[in-house]
């Protein structure tokens, strides 16, 4: 039987690497489908804004386990054989923008209508309107909220596990299997988990307070 | 031609009929003051003027730009039509020079110099120079209120729309807002403005309509209106003092 040692632990710490570039292409790649969904959600045309509220309800329902079957499992029934890290990337990048789109709709609706007023009034494109008066102004609202989604997103990473991809939790889980020693193991896991994600959440909290104090009206 | 022409523009929010057929001409130059009670339509009727509020019958034009919905003469039309507000309405986010530089540069394609040198130019007509790298947040609200003005007259705006302006004001602040409406008055702006300021009105514009339920009630020049009030309900309206 093998003991937890340093191979082990370094095993564990290169599959946190997993964990980070997961997060990351999620975020990266769900973002922008996120700020498209959420401007497409705030059009002014009908269609669009049914287009991007109908996907965003569909993802938020049901759990992001089963985006993840679907792309991994059920595209191979069509003869589409994802590679594991591939499907994993695509479901939570689906997961990350349905979420992202909600939270940045709300932040770009919580900036004063009087602002639309006034720049549609100095002759502003809508396209303008948005670049230079109003996503400044939803950006600074959204911060706290997307870093603390962020947080989030980091420990939901773990699921994609289930189809046998190899990121920090299921490193975790292999290296159990082959010490059985759960305690420690797995401490050094939630562990690497913590110092990821506490970070990240004294830095929304941080941003809520500094955003806050820097806005009087 | 006048610069603005409003025809008979009826306007309801669901049942509720806010103008009920108003009709009135302003002319180059015109300094003209429209009073009432709150919920007597003068705003609603100001915000037609540049197409943020929708009529359901009528005819407005102003600056030789019929009011629409389209959005792209909406904007050729905003272009020479400028809008002050009650709450000021800055750019929380941007500087005072940018708040003005931001619809020159954009809108009317001007160069980043020449809206430098008009953000400048139009700072200085409302006294406020050296608050030109300040934010919004660090002004009194006079001083928001002025460099709003200065924001819309970048624009070299032919006629402008001024939304109770100092309602959102100090007393001790209106003053300051006041005396640069005054000074574009006397330059020959063309002004529509809604107002609860009754002396501005007497004292300066040309033209003083009392609006009263979604109708203009009493029009004429603003000396003899205030003078002697024909109709009782402006009657009534000068006697209360609240205004």
């Amino acid at each position: 039987m093998a003991t937890f040692g340093w191979p082990e632990f370094f095993f564990i710490l290169r599959s946190a690497g997993w964990t980070l570039l997961l997060t990351a292409l999620a975020f990266v790649i769900g973002g922008a489908f996120g700020a498209a969904l959420a401007i497409l959600r705030l059009s002014e045309n009908r269609i669009l804004r049914g287009f991007a509220s109908g996907y965003i309800l569909v993802i938020q329902s049901i759990p992001v386990l089963m985006v993840l079957f679907m792309s991994y499992y059920g595209l191979s029934l069509f003869g589409i054989e994802l590679p594991a890290f591939f499907a994993a990337s695509l479901s939570l990048s689906i997961y990350v923008s349905a979420y992202l789109a909600e939270i940045w709709r709300g932040s770009i609706e919580s900036v004063p209508f009087q602002q639309w007023e006034a720049s549609s009034s100095l002759a502003l494109t809508r396209a303008q309107q948005y670049r230079y008066v109003i996503l400044p102004q939803a950006l600074r609202i959204a911060l706290p909220p997307t870093v603390g989604f962020l947080v989030q997103l980091v420990k939901n990473t773990s699921i994609v596990s289930v189809v046998g991809f190899v990121e920090l939790s299921r490193a975790g889980a292999l290296v159990n299997q082959a010490t059985f020693l759960p305690f420690q193991v797995f401490s050094v896991v939630a562990l690497i988990y913590f110092l990821i994600c506490f970070p990240l959440s004294r830095l929304s909290r941080h941003l809520e307070k500094v955003m806050h104090a820097g806005r009087r009206h | 031609m006048p610069a603005v022409v409003i025809e008979n523009v009826h306007k309801s929010y669901g049942p509720v009929e806010v103008l009920k057929g108003v009709s009135l001409a302003i002319e180059t130059g015109q300094v003209f003051a429209i009073i009432g009670r709150s919920g007597s339509g003068k705003s609603t009727l100001l915000r037609c003027v540049n197409g943020l509020e929708v009529t359901q019958s009528g005819r407005i034009e102003v600056a030789g730009h019929a009011v629409t919905q389209e959005q792209k003469a909406l904007r050729e039309l905003r272009k020479d039509v400028g809008i002050v507000f009650q709450s000021y309405n800055l750019f929380p986010h941007l500087t005072v020079g940018e708040n003005i530089k931001l619809a020159p540069r954009l809108a009317k394609g001007v160069s980043e110099a020449e809206a430098d040198a008009r953000a400048r130019a139009v700072l200085a007509q409302v006294g406020l120079s050296e608050k030109f790298d300040a934010y919004p947040d660090n002004l009194s609200g006079g001083q928001q209120q002025r460099v709003a003005i200065a924001r819309s007259l970048a624009m070299q705006p032919k006629v402008m729309l001024f939304d109770e302006v100092t309602s959102a004001l100090d007393p001790e602040l209106t003053g300051e807002v006041l005396t640069v409406m005054e000074n574009l008055a006397r330059g020959g702006m063309t002004m529509m403005l809604v107002t609860h300021e009754m002396a501005f009105a007497r004292n300066v514009a040309d033209v003083t309509v009392f609006m009263h339920q979604g109708k203009i009630w009493e029009q004429g020049p603003s000396k003899e209106l205030f003078a002697s009030p024909k109709t009782p309900e402006l009657q009534a309206f000068l006697r209360s003092g609240v205004h």
